[in-house]
């Protein structure tokens, strides 16, 4: 029964226990659902030592969503995000997003936790062991000195973000809730994302992809809510389900007589970290028309990135989601409020 | 590496056991315990052959450490069976062919027994997304609907639909 290398597993039950115990073991690895972690763990990608399961954590475990805003804990089971009323009814993207990740025997077992702070993922990276191994293993990982993706990357990785509820919860001007030995913090979460894979290395890449120091957790995450706001999340993947996003785009639409009075788009699956567009203010007052949707093809062709971490061709990866992105405006923007 | 004393509720009655903390549930209950009915298929989360109810919802027991399901009710496919009576999910694999090779089929009846305790009147798009999770290669998936189906009438007390019940048009 050695399926997975040795470790000591510990079940605290409250924020303070995890603190002391994340403290206690520098190496220790968060579990969630694990539906993540004992995946990479069982390719031999990690070997923590220790994990830290984060299901006892009964204060983690629940959902406050009015129009005004909305706090999860990290411990929420995705399906019960995905179903909670007053997520669907006020934030329809993100418990959308949260339909849509995995299977549904997984979401009944990920977490919203493990779900934020889930591993960037490569075709280079994704791979047992021996796989790896046979390919010189890449940089990600301690084995390995080159990216396959770019080899000229000068150390810097491209693994690629998939993760389905973040880009929804950028939407709403997202924040994550942090707790660690110098207690609890509160970072935007655009902010929290830093996998730029800037070649001069001043941010993170796909490797260090969060703005999350040693010893701490992911406590709870938070979104913002305006009124009158449509939003909805869409993705394209290789089989219709159990399977990570291709790419994933989360748009909102706030409409007012013929233009476009707010819009919002971010996506997953294309670069080191989500991506909430910038730029798309031009768009504002402004009718939604093939104008406007060039503006969003330029956006998006200037910031999605078309590396090839995955089967699809780089491009069809940005090109996708472009398309995506367009045909989820045009769609809010013509639903009622 | 330490082991640990487990005990939650496995098939209606109350177990108890060692295992060290980087035990699978999986491997537990087909090697240690000998329920051979949950499969093996690619051990990493991705082909549904391991599912198992935890505390009555679908869980994939490759990605399950044992320790998790603590104070939990577990249940296979061995406990499916009523008084050595094929359940209603069993018998509409059996009547409509629902299983070929039958590698896929104990995580496909798990998941929809998981399905029909919810929902007893799952339309055509619940079922097929209630199993997504799952994969089989052989069947084409339409006789797994067909039986789950089947199941859905028989445990609503109804007859179930005559064959051909599917309208292949209709099914993407
Ligand atoms: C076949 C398959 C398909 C999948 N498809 C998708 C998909 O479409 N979209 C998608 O987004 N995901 C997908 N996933 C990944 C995964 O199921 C989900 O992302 C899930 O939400 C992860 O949550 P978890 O609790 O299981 O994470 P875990 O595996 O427990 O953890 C994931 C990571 O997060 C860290 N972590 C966990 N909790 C915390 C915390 N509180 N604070 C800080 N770090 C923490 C862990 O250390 C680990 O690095 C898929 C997985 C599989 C096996
Ligand atoms: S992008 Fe390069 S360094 Fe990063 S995982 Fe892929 S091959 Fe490895
Ligand atoms: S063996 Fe568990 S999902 Fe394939
Ligand atoms: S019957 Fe063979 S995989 Fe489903």
């Amino acid at each position: 029964m050695d399926a997975l290398p040795d470790f000591d597993v510990i079940r605290p039950t409250s924020i303070a226990e995890v603190v002391a115990a994340r403290k206690a073991h520098p190496d220790s690895r968060m579990i969630g659902g694990g539906t993540d972690l004992l995946v990479n763990i069982r390719r031999g990608i990690e070997k923590p030592p220790v994990l830290i399961d984060t299901a006892g954590l009964d204060e983690l475990k629940t959902i406050e969503a009015d129009e005004t805003g909305l706090t999860v804990g990290a411990s929420v089971r995705l399906v019960d995000l995905a179903t909670h009323e007053g997520v669907r009814r006020h934030y329809p993207a993100i418990a959308e997003a949260a339909g849509s990740i995995a299977g549904p025997s997984h979401r009944n077992m990920g977490t919203v936790g493990g779900n934020i702070a889930l591993d960037t993922r490569c075709i280079f990276y994704n791979q047992s062991e021996w796989w790896r191994e046979t390919n010189n293993h890449c940089l990600k990982t301690e084995l390995g000195e080159m990216c396959h993706v770019a080899p000229k990357s000068k150390g810097v990785c491209f693994a690629t973000y998939s993760g389905d509820l973040a880009p929804a919860f950028l939407l709403f001007g997202g924040s994550v809730d942090l707790a660690g030995p110098e207690g609890e913090r509160s970072v935007a979460m655009n902010d929290f994302f830093i996998g730029y894979s800037k070649q001069d290395g001043s941010t993170g890449d796909g490797i260090v992809y969060m703005a999350i120091k040693p010893g701490e957790m992911i406590v709870r995450v938070r979104a913002t809510g305006t009124p009158g706001l449509n939003s909805a999340y869409d993705k394209v993947r290789i089989r219709r389900t159990i399977e990570y996003p291709v790419a994933g785009c989360a748009a909102a639409v706030r409409r007012d007589g013929d233009a476009i009075a707010d819009v919002r788009i971010a996506f997953t699956g294309t670069n080191p970290r989500p991506v909430l567009l910038e730029g798309t203010d031009a768009l504002v007052g402004k009718p939604w028309d093939e104008n406007a949707q060039q503006v969003v093809d330029d956006l998006c062709k200037d910031q999605l990135m078309s590396m090839k971490t995955t089967f699809t061709p780089g491009h069809y990866r940005r090109r996708v989601a472009t398309q995506m992105s367009k045909r989820l405006v045009g769609r809010l923007f013509e639903q009622p409020a | 590496m330490a082991k640990r004393l487990i005990s939650f509720t496995l098939n209606g009655k109350q177990h108890d056991g060692v295992a060290p903390d980087n035990t699978l549930l999986l491997d537990y209950l087909r090697e240690g315990l000998k329920l051979t009915g949950t499969k093996t298929g690619c051990d990493g989360g991705e082909c549904g052959a391991c599912t198992v109810l935890v505390d009555g919802r679908p869980q994939l027991s490759c990605l399950t450490l044992v320790g998790q399901v603590e104070g939990k009710t577990v249940e296979t496919v061995e406990a499916m069976s009523v008084n050595g009576r094929l359940s209603p999910v069993q018998e509409g694999f059996h009547v409509k062919l629902g299983s070929q090779c039958g590698a896929c089929t104990p995580g496909f009846i798990v998941a929809a027994e998981g399905l029909l305790r919810e929902n007893p009147t799952p339309t055509d798009d619940d079922i097929k997304w209630a199993l997504g999770s799952n994969i089989c290669r052989c069947t084409g998936y339409i006789k797994i609907y067909e039986a789950v189906r089947y199941a859905a009438a028989k445990m609503r007390g109804e007859e179930p639909a005559p064959y051909p019940p599917t309208d292949y048009s209709k099914v993407a």
